[in-house]
């Protein structure tokens, strides 16, 4: 049904669609914002659905890397242009595009003023994304990772709140930092891989930035230099993800942030840091990553309890929602560097569970935002009886925040500490706290805002969610009741890459794991 | 059989029909109709597949019907501890065996009837589809949690009648306790629920599934499996059984995680008997009954579990004698009931535990429902020193209360007498002390019970004119759950009536001792004689409990006996009626302790990390570009600058030849020229 | 024949000197912009009579080409030249070249 894709460059097409579309909306008339807006968003759903035949025709059992492109980019210095997508890619690619388009919608009553801009950053920003996902040469992936950068940087900096250029320049400077000492550690790769480096012998292989070749090479890199790498890599990552201490910059960038610039940044943007952990550092440096284990390890468990302790102490619910983020993203390192198979597809699927449910957060306190200007919770209460259908809405994504099963959050949460349990008990112990102290806060967040007398005449003319917000809230709510039910088919999906990492990461695994046993699991019988 | 998947789903399909499809196009005789239909399906569907079952083939061999619905969580092949690998798969499945057909019919049964109840007694309330699409939701989740084949399957139902009781704690939203009240109860369970996790993943590590029939199969072939050291100096088994134990205190209300029970009577009554009474609180007891085979294996585990059980049992007692809510004497009365199962637990018999969770679901649930049309009757009222003689004007309530009072007091022949008669007779047998706790508690509770009877129906009536004029007996939609219930008090106790020497009619703990393992640590059973003497000596104690009531609270004395009577005890009487203080330590300390924590952590974050790391970077960047702005300014600048100063003063001269008039450039011009002029030709001919 | 209409070489080139001369001082001497045009026209004249001159003296034909050439130029050039000069005058009513010296330094 879906051949077609395998005729034309399929990821080049939903990568650079949102660039046309930007392109196209350049030569609009500024003043009506009304059809910028809809070319926009039609822009976002056609390449939303562009992308989704990717997941009917990406074979789960077939190679590691489907759909590739290849082609000559800089002869001169080795660099391919190369496009490709395993399982691990296909779902955020995937997430990419669904939130693009939700952001898209959501944004039509947020944004005011601007909108042209508004829109043509949104949509180079969508390029950017989709391509970092995509890019198999590092040199290519580099590209994507700062385009994509520019855009946020002015999103904020333009449409943001009250302290929106402290905010914007921060994200900007701390990621640039970040990603300028991860483009150190390619290029220490690049010439080990050719020439040599700092009286390292080099392998003498022709210059190349494809990751794959790297990723052949990485048992032949001295475990020194794994150790300095994956250092780099670590702090172009970690500020990304953002790992305790690097996280202070997403509060700020969260609170200023529009809504949708919020929701694509929790969803997407922070996929980008254990994206790259999962892609670089744990298959390129397993010697590195072995060695920094206990440290990776430590960190994550800090971000857990750490960010759920002070999300509790927040007054402003989207620095809460961003704190809860800084808690969540521990779970997803934890169970990265759980090094497991159960650890892995847990740590892929809750970035994944994140990016659904902490969007939806986001795109949540939007609605009461736009209404009520406030974002502070002591300014609500008693919402349930105004916005019966919000309260239940967003009574459904905070369970699925907080790991209640059935929903999405569980399954990711769950895989993650058995993954980590089995490696080292305790470390799932202390990661289970944060599903306490999750409890706590979302729940005393949610009783403030919705439960208790409604005591604040501002809020008596509150109207529930209108047919359009109820239109891109859906799409999620679904999609946590699908993966907390019904999960399978992402594990199908993550099955294969995960299989991959962990051969590479784990030498008792690849010795005694059998591929078939693997890739056919039992079936179940009636 | 082939059904069992749908007996959950159906009260699922209520709640979805009620709260999502039909969401504002039904009416309220709908609405009832949605959700009672619902259970009611739920319950036939549920009797069809115990008697399918008690027919089949793997019921007289033994063995349990298992129904795998799909493959649920496939999280990836793992390392075990014993180093082989294995593909760790969780399926959604469940599970029929005797424990599970008990709790099944017990939850269908009396969930059914207090749906009913609900019917009547929320007539007046707002929000009546949200109460009933949440009270679906709970019966789904409490049905998913006693029929899960897997502890995974189980912890679904676990976390989901948690959510439930969460969000029917906080029923009346709009005030200000019950909100907090749920979210108190939601929170002290997941900390419970933490280490329920805790039991699951050393399972998982250990044995790669988490399936019943599978771990209790492996570990009843082989128990030396989960006796070796594993961590801590704990063996595997006392692990799993001290974690899932703990996770039982939170969801059962036991010490020391029990403090959310008495708040969540914040919600409505009829949400107190299902939910706080008969069916959830009665989870933590289901899962120790479950994992017996571990628990057999953990002698430490289970000598804690017997002790906690009985100090609950005991210490609730206490505090049911103070209090004069009527809610809070029947939910601290669920705790004390709750320790009992326990004890039955921890001194190894199982099959007296869960006979008590039966009887005490039917008489506990009738009282709660009882309170519940005294309390409409009252207009809300709850506080028993206002009450007093509702005999006659809530006659039908007044006799099935009575009934619920008899069982639970351990009238002879009633269901409490020969359900916790067992439990004390194990008890004595086990450990003498516990026994004494435990019978102490038995006088107690006769006391606190028959103090609640007199102090609500007996005595002059003490609440307001306007109150009296509103009493009134329950419409029948209330009473005839009453009526049922007060059956079931009164005659299921026969279904296991001690074994007494040879004459063996016990068919209760034939049915559910198929579920109970033989490997090491089992019940003992005391002798004829001691059986009876002690079945008379608990019948005397539950006398002198009556005794001790009805002098201080019965008759026509009101309450001025018995406050004389607490004036007696000052001190005691205090801490009694504040709960030991128990709430008061933990808000001092687990609790401040934590928002202490917090605020401390973010002070922290904004003030150092924020603050010094981040901002102090930028800081340290900012004064190094000053200095580096100086320099550059006074010094490389300069250079520049001394060019430009240069230029400028000499074009300053230069300027001035510029006089802007043409003639003057022509003579220059001229001037020049001919200068050229002379120079070629006079001076270039003179060479 | 008589000397008087003897004319040589040396005669045009007096009278071209004699032009140039002219010219020049009335560049530079005289105010009146239109003076100062007129007299750049003699000194072209007189360098286009020195050309022919030599071209007439030397048989060869390219001064001539050259006196053409500078004919076309000093027609541009008087063209060029009262353009600017109506320019000033529209906006200093005058023609004086004094008036006009923004170019001081």
């Amino acid at each position: 049904m879906f051949d077609w894709i395998h005729n034309i460059p399929i990821l080049s097409v939903v990568t650079y669609l949102p660039l046309v579309g930007a392109l196209l909306i350049l030569f609009m008339n500024k003043e009506s914002g009304g059809s910028i807006r809809r070319f926009a968003t039609l822009v976002a759903f056609v390449d939303f659905l562009i992308s989704l035949p990717l997941w009917f025709e990406f074979e789960r059992t077939g190679e590691l890397f489907q759909f590739r492109e290849s082609a000559s980019w800089i002869p001169s210095i080795g660099v391919r242009y190369e496009f490709g997508i395993d399982g691990i890619s296909l779902l955020l690619v995937l997430l990419t595009t669904l939130l693009g388009v939700i952001s898209f919608l959501s944004s039509w009553s947020a944004i005011g003023e601007r909108e042209k801009e508004y829109y043509i950053f949104m949509l180079l920003l969508q390029t950017g994304m989709l391509g970092v996902f995509m890019a198999m040469d590092f040199f290519l992936f580099y590209v994507f990772w700062e385009v994509m950068l520019v855009p946020m940087y002015f999103l904020i900096g333009i449409w943001g709140g009250p302290r929106k250029l402290y905010a914007a320049i921060k994200f900007f400077l701390y990621t640039l930092v970040g990603s300028v000492v991860m483009l150190l550690g390619v290029l220490a790769l690049y010439f080990y891989n050719s020439s040599g480096l700092l009286g390292f012998e080099g392998l003498g292989n022709p210059r190349t930035f494809a990751i794959l070749q790297f990723h052949e090479i990485s048992a032949l890199i001295p475990p020194s230099m794994q150790w300095w790498i994956f250092l780099a890599f670590f702090v172009g990552f970690a500020i990304k993800v953002p790992m305790f201490p690097f996280h202070t910059w997403l509060p700020d960038a969260h609170v200023e942030a529009p809504t949708a610039g919020s929701v694509i940044l929790a969803g997407v943007l922070l996929k980008m840091g254990t994206y790259g952990f999962v892609r670089f550092s744990l298959p390129i440096l397993p010697e590195g990553t072995r060695a920094l284990l206990p440290w990776m390890v430590a960190l994550s468990l800090i971000g857990i309890i750490y960010g759920a302790l002070v999300a509790m102490a927040q007054k402003d619910m989207k620095k809460l929602v961003a704190y809860s983020s800084v808690s969540h993203l521990g779970f997803v390192m934890l169970g990265i560097f759980a090094l497991n198979s159960a650890g892995l597809n847990g740590g892929i699927l809750q970035m994944i569970n994140h990016g659904l449910s902490t969007g939806a957060l986001f795109l949540l306190v939007g609605v009461i935002y736009e209404r009520r200007h406030t974002r502070m919770i002591a300014d609500y209460g008693g919402l349930s009886s105004k916005m019966p259908l919000f309260a239940t809405v967003f009574l459904i994504i905070t369970m699925a925040s907080i790991g209640l099963p059935t929903l999405n959050g569980f399954v990711g949460e769950f895989t993650i500490l058995v993954g980590a349990f089995s490696r080292t008990w305790w470390w799932a112990l202390v990661g289970a706290i944060g599903i306490v102290l999750g409890a706590a806060y979302m729940l005393w967040m949610f009783q403030r805002v919705f439960f208790g007398p409604l005591d604040n005449p501002d809020n008596e003319d509150l109207e529930d969610l209108n047919k359009r917000e109820l239109l891109y809230l859906m799409p999620l709510v679904i999609l946590c009741f699908w993966i907390g039910l019904y999960p399978k088919p992402f594990f199908a999906i993550l099955e294969k890459p995960v299989d991959y990492i962990v051969r590479r990461v784990d030498a008792d695994y690849a010795a005694n794991v059998d591929v078939a046993a693997v890739t056919a699991p039992a079936e179940v019988s009636e | 059989m082939r059904w069992l998947w749908l007996i959950p789903v159906l009260p699922f399909l209520g709640a979805f029909l009620n709260g999502v499809v039909l969401r504002d196009r039904l009416g309220k005789k709908g609405v009832w109709m949605v959700a009672c239909g619902s259970v009611l399906a739920a319950l036939l569907v549920s009797v069809l597949a115990i008697s399918g079952y008690l027919g089949s083939e793997q019921y007289s061999a033994h063995e349990p019907f298992e129904q795998s619905v799909y493959e649920w969580i496939p999280a990836g092949s793992m390392g075990l501890d014993d180093g082989s690998f294995a593909d760790v798969s969780v399926e959604m499945g469940f599970l029929l065996d005797p424990l599970s057909c008990v709790m099944l019919f017990v939850v269908t049964f009396v969930g059914f009837w207090i749906h009913w109840f609900s019917v009547g007694y929320m007539d007046h309330e707002p929000g009546f589809q949200r109460y009933f699409t949440y009270l679906n939701l709970f019966m789904g989740m409490m049905l998913m949690l006693v029929l899960g084949n897997n502890y995974l399957v189980t912890f679904v139902g676990w976390e989901g009648v948690g959510l439930c009781s969460y969000l029917l704690i906080g029923f009346y939203f709009d005030e200000e306790f019950p909100p907090y009240a749920g979210r108190k109860a939601f929170i002290v369970n997941r900390v419970g629920d933490l280490a329920f996790l805790a039991g699951m993943f050393a399972l998982v590590a250990h044995f790669g599934t988490l399936n019943y029939e599978k771990l209790f199969g492996t570990i009843e072939a082989e128990p030396a499996l989960v006796q070796g050291d594993y961590v801590l100096g704990m063996t595997l088994a006392t692990f799993v059984t001290l974690a899932l134990f703990i996770g039982a205190t939170g969801k059962s209300a036991q010490i020391p995680l029990h403090v959310w029970l008495p708040d969540a009577m914040a919600g409505p009554t009829p949400v107190s008997a299902l939910i706080h009474a008969a069916t959830m609180v009665t989870a933590g007891v289901y899962i120790v009954v479950r994992s017996n085979v571990l628990y057999q294996l953990a002698h430490g585990t289970s000598e804690l579990v017997a002790i906690i059980g009985a100090l609950t049992a005991i210490f609730a007692a206490t505090i049911g004698l103070a209090q004069t809510d009527i809610k809070k004497v029947l939910a601290y009365s669920t705790v004390s009931q709750l320790g009992y199962m326990f004890l039955a637990c921890g001194v190894g018999a199982y099959t007296a535990a869960i006979f008590h969770l039966m009887t005490h679901a039917f008489f506990k649930g009738l009282m709660f429902l009882g309170s519940g049309s005294v309390i409409h009757a009252m207009s809300g009222e709850q506080d028993m020193r206002k009450m007093g003689g509702l005999k006659e004007h809530l006659p039908w309530t007044y006799r099935t209360f009575v009934a619920g009072t008899l069982a639970i007091a351990g009238a002879p022949l009633l269901a409490g007498f020969f359900s916790k008669d067992q439990i004390l007779a194990a008890t004595w047998a086990d450990h003498k002390l516990l026994w004494v706790v435990g019978l102490v508690t038995a006088g107690l509770t006769a006391c606190y019970m028959f103090r609640l009877l007199f102090m609500t129906f007996h005595g002059p009536f003490r609440g307001s004119e306007e109150q009296h004029h509103h009493l009134h007996e329950s419409p029948p939609s209330m009473t005839i759950p009453l009526i049922v219930l007060a059956v079931g008090a009164v005659f299921s106790g026969y279904v296991g009536i001690p074994k007494l020497g040879s004459i063996d009619i016990n068919v209760f703990d034939h049915f559910v001792g198929q579920v109970v393992a033989h490997v090491g640590h089992g019940e003992h059973h005391a002798s004829l004689g001691i059986e009876l003497f002690l079945m008379a000596l608990s019948v005397v104690v539950a006398f002198a409990g009556w005794w001790l009531a009805r002098k201080y609270y019965g008759g026509d004395r009101g309450l001025a006996e018995g406050e004389r009577w607490a004036a007696k005890f000052p001190t005691v009487h205090r801490w009694l009626f504040n709960k030991y203080y128990v709430d008061e330590a933990y808000d001092a300390t687990a609790v401040r302790g934590t928002w202490a924590c917090a605020r401390g952590l973010f002070r922290f974050d904004s003030k150092f990390i924020d603050g010094v790391l981040v901002n102090g970077s930028r800081h340290l960047t900012v004064g190094i570009s000053l200095l580096s702005g100086f320099f550059d300014k006074y010094f490389v600048d300069g250079l520049v600058n001394l060019v430009g100063v240069v230029s400028q003063s000499g074009s300053r001269f230069f300027r001035r030849l510029q006089t802007g008039l043409v003639s003057q450039y022509a003579l220059v011009l001229l001037i020049g020229m001919a200068m050229l002029v002379w120079f070629y030709v006079v001076v270039g001919l003179r060479r | 024949m008589s000397t008087l209409l003897d004319v040589g070489t040396l005669h045009y080139l007096v009278l071209s000197a004699l032009l140039f001369l002219i010219g020049t001082i009335g560049i530079v001497v005289r105010r009146n912009m239109i003076t100062v045009l007129m007299s750049i026209e003699l000194v072209l004249n007189s360098v286009n009579i020195n050309l022919i001159a030599f071209s007439f003296s030397h048989g060869d034909l390219t001064g001539q080409i050259f006196a053409i050439f500078t004919i076309a130029v000093a027609a541009g050039e008087a063209a060029v030249g009262l353009g600017i000069l109506i320019a000033l005058f529209r906006l200093r009513q005058t023609t004086e070249l004094d008036q006009a010296r923004e170019l001081s330094g």
